[in-house]
């Protein structure tokens, strides 16, 4: 079971806004989910290693040499808006 | 000149190297169909090919899912958040295929961030399924998988995170081929979940499959987690099927399976069967929790990856007066429902105090998922199952309820836990719907798999024309 405040943390943590109607869906969607997901919790899986990747690479290593990037106009053109070169952002403590 | 649409792509390249068919008419006659199309299966569709495209896919056009980058084409993974957006660079997959010679036409529909099984959860409308328009094509790749089937692509490439290839080419009566975790570069697919995507072909039939796979594969530089693939792709020739050994799941029942859908597994198995195959159950004892494990994983990798999208280098921006406030604002405009639901489930799961509980346990069971695999390949060259439990359904039949829409991936979420390929081909109709078998095998056994999948292909016969199915109906 997960609750509107423990939504609206997770929100917080998320960086995304939810509206009041929002947060009441999600948190009745949320509970059916974790309840289906929590099955893992029946297994005993002490001395089992975790997967982080499934297929066995060794280290991937190359030489640090300089190599051709985006040229710094390129990079900005997509951008919603720019300044002096860089990504122009509100202020974080307006 | 033979109809050109009719034509595989093998087909039609083979056509192309005969000189019976002009690259450029080729392309323009699946322009045409693709700027016609009616399922809303293209997003964008491109106007010329570019000037060069010889090479050995001799023109063949082939259309792209929305979230691979291509430069200066819009590329908006089916999302309002990227819309608009057009890449400085082209993902590493679609540049060979160009380089090959088969030139983009077109970007299709998709669930938005990959994120759905349905293509309901796109930010610009569902594609709908050729062989009733009232139904899902499958999701996520379901743009792709309707353009196919539709004919208005030769073949399309798609991403597989959780049966994302798979799902939607079962549900439209096509093949679809889910390779090995790494062998086919990532670079420049726009990331769900990292651990588990990967790119694969939708085609018509199994050729088409082996012969674009073959120009997808290989190590680059730009993805450390790309590697060689350890032979080459060779062209499936294989008629029987002696000595092959099929696993049966030991749990696959027919609980939670439609009854026709079942019944054409059942009808495939014999077919096997009279090819020379053996079929026997094997354990897969950790499989009925892959869904549990998947929809921890998944959903914390994607809200990892989905935080760069906050309003600063591309994309939605709403404006604010603090940071914060457009981050939040832009992020709550610019991800549909779906996508918030996946990135809080994520959240929530690697938080602390529920890190252990969640992710900790989820990659551990995805440890013993890859196990199960690996000891079912002691004894069988393939595991087999229905691709999914039901034949396409009716467009808003699960949209209402998350849970429900997710158990469509019962099948197809533990081959990507395990890393390991799969393939959908058709194996008839259920209420005159596509109904799709999968085989699984292990790490880089990609043509083995292709030589089986196209045996039973080819004496299973399914005519994969909705137009003709109509028409017969």
């Amino acid at each position: 079971m997960i609750d509107r405040e423990q939504v609206l943390h997770v929100a917080r943590l998320a960086r995304l806004e939810l509206s009041d109607g929002e947060v009441t869906k999600i948190s009745g969607e949320l509970s059916n989910i974790l309840e289906h997901i929590e099955k893992i919790g029946e297994l005993d899986l002490d001395g089992v290693p975790p997967t982080t990747h499934v297929v066995e690479v060794p280290n991937a290593l190359r030489s640090d040499v300089p190599r051709p990037c985006l040229p710094p106009e390129v990079a900005l053109a997509q951008a919603p808006d720019v300044a002096d070169g860089g990504f122009r952002v509100p202020s974080p403590t307006a | 000149m033979t109809d050109i649409i009719a034509l595989t792509a093998a087909q039609a390249a083979a056509a192309v190297e005969r000189g019976e068919l002009d690259r450029r008419e080729l392309f323009e006659a699946y322009r045409d169909r693709a700027a016609a199309d009616e399922l809303n299966a293209y997003l964008w569709v491109a106007d010329e090919p570019p000037s060069a495209n010889g090479g050995p896919l001799s023109g063949v056009p082939v259309a792209v899912k929305d979230l691979f980058c291509t430069e200066g084409v819009p590329s908006q993974a089916g999302s309002r958040i990227l819309e608009g957006y057009r890449p400085p660079y082209t993902a590493t997959v679609v540049r060979r295929l160009a380089q090959a010679g088969a030139p983009l036409l077109g970007k299709t529909n998709q669930d938005e961030f990959a994120m759905g099984s349905s293509n309901e959860n796109s930010a610009y409308g569902p594609a709908l399924n050729p062989w009733d328009r009232t139904r899902v094509p499958g999701g996520s790749s379901g743009g792709s998988a309707a353009a196919v089937a539709a004919g208005s692509a030769p073949w399309a490439l798609g991403t597989d995170t959780g049966g994302s290839i798979r799902q939607p080419a079962a549900l439209c009566g096509i093949v679809g081929l889910k390779p090995t975790y790494g062998a086919v570069s990532r670079f420049g697919m726009i990331a769900f979940a990292s651990s588990l995507d990967q790119a694969g072909p939708l085609t018509r039939d199994v050729t088409d499959s082996a012969l674009i796979f073959r120009h997808m594969v290989g190590h680059d530089d730009r993805d450390a987690t790309s590697v060689a693939f350890p032979e080459e792709v060779v062209l499936p020739t294989a008629q029987r099927l002696d000595g092959i050994r099929l696993g049966l799941p030991d749990d696959l029942t027919g609980e939670g399976v439609e009854p026709g859908v079942m019944e054409r597994f059942e009808a495939t198995l014999a077919i096997a069967r009279d090819l020379g195959a053996s079929v026997e159950r094997v354990s897969l004892p950790h499989a009925d929790y892959g869904l549990s494990a998947y929809y921890v994983l998944a959903p914390a990798e994607a809200s990892s990856n989905l935080a760069r999208y906050d309003g600063v280098r591309y994309g939605l921006r709403r404006e604010a007066d603090d940071l914060l406030t457009m981050y939040t604002k832009t992020r709550h405009d610019g991800f549909g429902a779906e996508v918030k639901r996946r990135v809080l489930i994520g959240t929530y799961a690697l938080s602390s105090g529920y890190y252990d509980a969640y992710y900790g346990r989820a990659q551990r069971v995805r440890t013993l998922i890859a196990e199960d695999f690996k000891a079912a390949f002691q004894r069988v060259d393939f595991v087999v199952t229905p691709t999914s439990p039901g034949v396409a359904f009716e467009l808003g039949a699960k949209t209402g309820d998350p849970l429900a829409m997710y158990l469509n991936d019962y099948f197809t979420v533990p081959m990507p836990l395990a890393g390991i390929p799969a393939i959908s081909i058709p194996c008839g109709l259920s209420e005159g719907l596509p109904v799709g078998f999968q085989l699984s095998s292990p790490a880089f056994s990609e043509n083995r798999l292709l030589d089986a999948a196209y045996a039973l292909e080819q004496a299973i016969g399914f005519d994969n024309s909705p137009a003709r199915a109509a028409a017969g109906a």
